[in-house]
């Protein structure tokens, strides 16, 4: 029974996803913001992969999305490769080019691998804006076909939300598998001491390098779904101010735990919804929520919420005995 | 312009343009030298510089000698409230957070300073004049001759700073081992808070002397920063004349790929480069192969 506790927040998630439409209208403005939450969630759940897991920082995420986007938009549109298809072939680009990015990087110790992704992600935007030929520049490109699923096109915005979320819940799945996996283990015994890990055997490098690839592809994948559900891409899907935004997800949500990854995406997708007038002032508002969650609790909202909840546990039992 | 003269001339925008990458480096290098962390702040710092210099002389109406002076003092104060504010707290927990904290910082102050400046661009007039002298056929600003004149002020007085004077020694030996530092009754604490103070100062100075040739908005720091960081690299981590010298060769490199090459991609120069060179040599060209032994993480 208790190798099944761990799917319980699953299973909560997916009933809320599934319930979520009904609360709020199926026809609801609302369907479409948590579309964007889904997508979003599939690459901060990776990245809560490796920076609470593995014990690195991307600063790069965005740009490997804006990789999935323009392949797709740019095989299906320019080549007429079929949507499916050019998913794939997204993928597989982002892993190779990742797998060039982490190799080096991540055997060195230090911010070098956030410094990398990050020169990596400007060099990307600085491509896309600069062959308007072929991605029509800053303006971006559009005509990007919609995805189908055994014939059946996700174009009606319902459908597609309760598509992502699929994707979503399998992301989830996939992922509680790898962190009570080997790989998950060694991880964690790479976040205890490197040096002890690397001497029982544990090859620190290539856990971390397995974990940065698989969450570039996880971006890449949610790029791809953004381009084929907007049918239009442009170099601001890509830009640093999304790589930085998906780093504060997880770090407010709190990175030790994809659920904190959930929460944080959450919380700062809808945010901008509350906001409105001070639209131009977001990214400070942003930013100090960053500061003033990292100082009060480190570990995000969520490492915040188990605390507070450990913390009352103690005190009843102190009162009870 | 015979091609000869042409390329004198990218040397000498190159030169100006890389005085500023090797201060930007310089900020870099004085906050990891102390903490091992990377101030993702900086670029904030030398953008701050070139903002709060252009209010004080043209909405103000300071001098120039004395706005300079003033805007080195404001920023410097940010740099060590900063500290106090959001590094200190925090200075037990991880590397990773500390990374995310500054990150943070420069989103915080990005954002002020558009609540404060707004989106557009500002402008500084040249410090004396803009007419050029002519050398060999390639035109120099005289800004430019303030830009180098300038950086090597700031360098030497660092240099000096730090090897003769007792605070300068002091943050030296909580750079070299904070145990021992603290054991010869050094407050640590305090050094980093100044470190903080420095650096920031640098990349005032360095924000200040660029403006007059490129101009300044609230956006304008990020970039320089990751130019910055890409010299500290390439010119080793942490080893500030090796910074001076990557600044240089950057900002060449930098103004020859973008006359002869292609200026759409004239910002991706540097950024390659830093791969090129993380991906070779990451202790950079002048740092020993132990450079990255120093910081845990």
């Amino acid at each position: 029974m208790k190798s099944l506790t761990k799917y319980i927040p699953l299973l909560i998630v997916v009933l809320l996803a599934a319930l979520f439409p009904f609360m709020v209208g199926v026809n609801s403005y609302w369907i479409t913001v948590f579309i964007f939450v889904g997508i979003y969630s599939i690459v901060t759940i990776g990245l809560s992969l490796l920076m609470g897991y593995a014990g690195q920082i991307s600063l790069g995420h965005g740009a490997f999305f804006g990789i999935g986007a323009y392949a797709s938009g740019l095989l299906t549109t320019l080549a007429n490769w079929n949507p499916w298809l050019a998913v794939a072939a997204s993928l597989f680009i982002t892993c190779v080019i990742a797998a060039l990015i982490g190799y080096p990087t991540l055997r060195l110790r230090g911010h070098y691998l956030a410094m990398a992704t990050l020169a990596f992600g400007e060099i990307v935007v600085i491509v896309f804006t600069a062959e308007v030929d072929l991605t029509g520049g800053p303006s971006g490109f559009g005509g990007i076909p919609r995805l189908s699923l055994f014939g059946l096109s996700l174009k009606n915005d319902l459908i597609f939300y309760y598509f992502v979320w699929a994707l979503v819940s399998i992301v989830i799945l996939f992922s509680i598998h790898i962190i009570h996996s080997r790989v998950g283990r060694a991880l964690q015994s790479i976040h205890g001491s490197e040096n002890a890990a690397n001497a029982m055997g544990v090859d620190a490098a290539k856990y971390k390098l397995q974990i940065f690839i698989l969450s570039a592809a996880l971006a890449a994948f949610a790029g791809s779904l953004y381009a084929h559900y907007m049918t239009f891409v442009s170099p601001t899907a890509c830009e640093l101010k999304l790589s930085i935004m998906l780093v504060v997800m997880v770090a407010v949500g709190g990175m030790h735990s994809i659920w904190g990854a959930l929460i944080g995406t959450i919380l700062l997708t809808i945010l901008p919804e509350f906001l409105g007038v001070f639209e131009d002032f977001d990214i400070l508002v942003y930013g100090a929520i960053l500061i003033i969650i990292l100082l009060f609790s480190p570990d995000g909202l969520y490492g915040g919420v188990r605390q507070a909840a450990g913390f009352l546990k103690r005190l009843q039992r102190r009162e009870a005995t | 312009m015979s091609f000869a003269s042409q390329i004198l001339q990218y040397l000498v925008t190159g030169l100006s343009i890389g005085g500023i990458y090797g201060m930007v480096a310089i900020g870099f290098n004085i906050i990891y030298n102390a903490t091992g962390i990377i101030n993702f702040a900086q670029g904030e710092f030398v953008m701050l510089g070139g903002m709060i210099m252009v209010s004080l002389t043209a909405a103000m109406g300071l001098p120039v000698a004395a706005a300079f002076i003033l805007t080195v003092a404001i920023v410097a104060l940010i740099g060590g409230l900063f500290e106090r504010a959001a590094i200190y707290p925090l200075r037990n927990a991880g590397v990773l957070t500390m990374i995310i904290v500054t990150i943070g910082g420069s989103i915080v102050i990005r954002g002020a300073a558009m609540l404060f400046w707004g989106k557009e661009s500002y402008i500084l007039p040249h410090f004396s004049g803009e007419d050029a002298l002519v050398l060999f056929g390639a035109f120099i600003l005289p800004q430019t001759l303030w830009i180098l004149g300038i950086m090597f002020v700031t360098v030497c007085a660092l240099t000096l700073f730090f090897r003769y004077t007792l605070v300068g020694k002091a943050m030296r030996a909580c750079a070299a081992n904070r145990t021992a530092a603290l054991l010869s009754g050094i407050e640590a604490s305090r050094m980093i808070c100044l470190s903080f103070v420095l650096s920031a100062a640098v990349g005032a100075i360095a924000g200040i002397i660029i403006t007059p040739i490129s101009l300044v908005d609230y956006n304008r720091g990020f970039m320089l920063a990751l130019k910055g960081f890409s010299a500290a690299v390439l010119g080793g981590l942490g080893n500030s004349g090796g910074a001076v010298a990557a600044g240089f060769i950057l900002g060449i490199l930098e103004s020859l790929g973008a006359g002869l090459i292609s200026s759409a991609y004239k910002d991706a120069i540097s950024l390659v480069v830093l791969l090129i060179i993380l991906f070779v040599r990451p202790s950079g060209l002048f740092g020993n192969r132990e450079a990255d032994r120093l910081k845990k993480f």
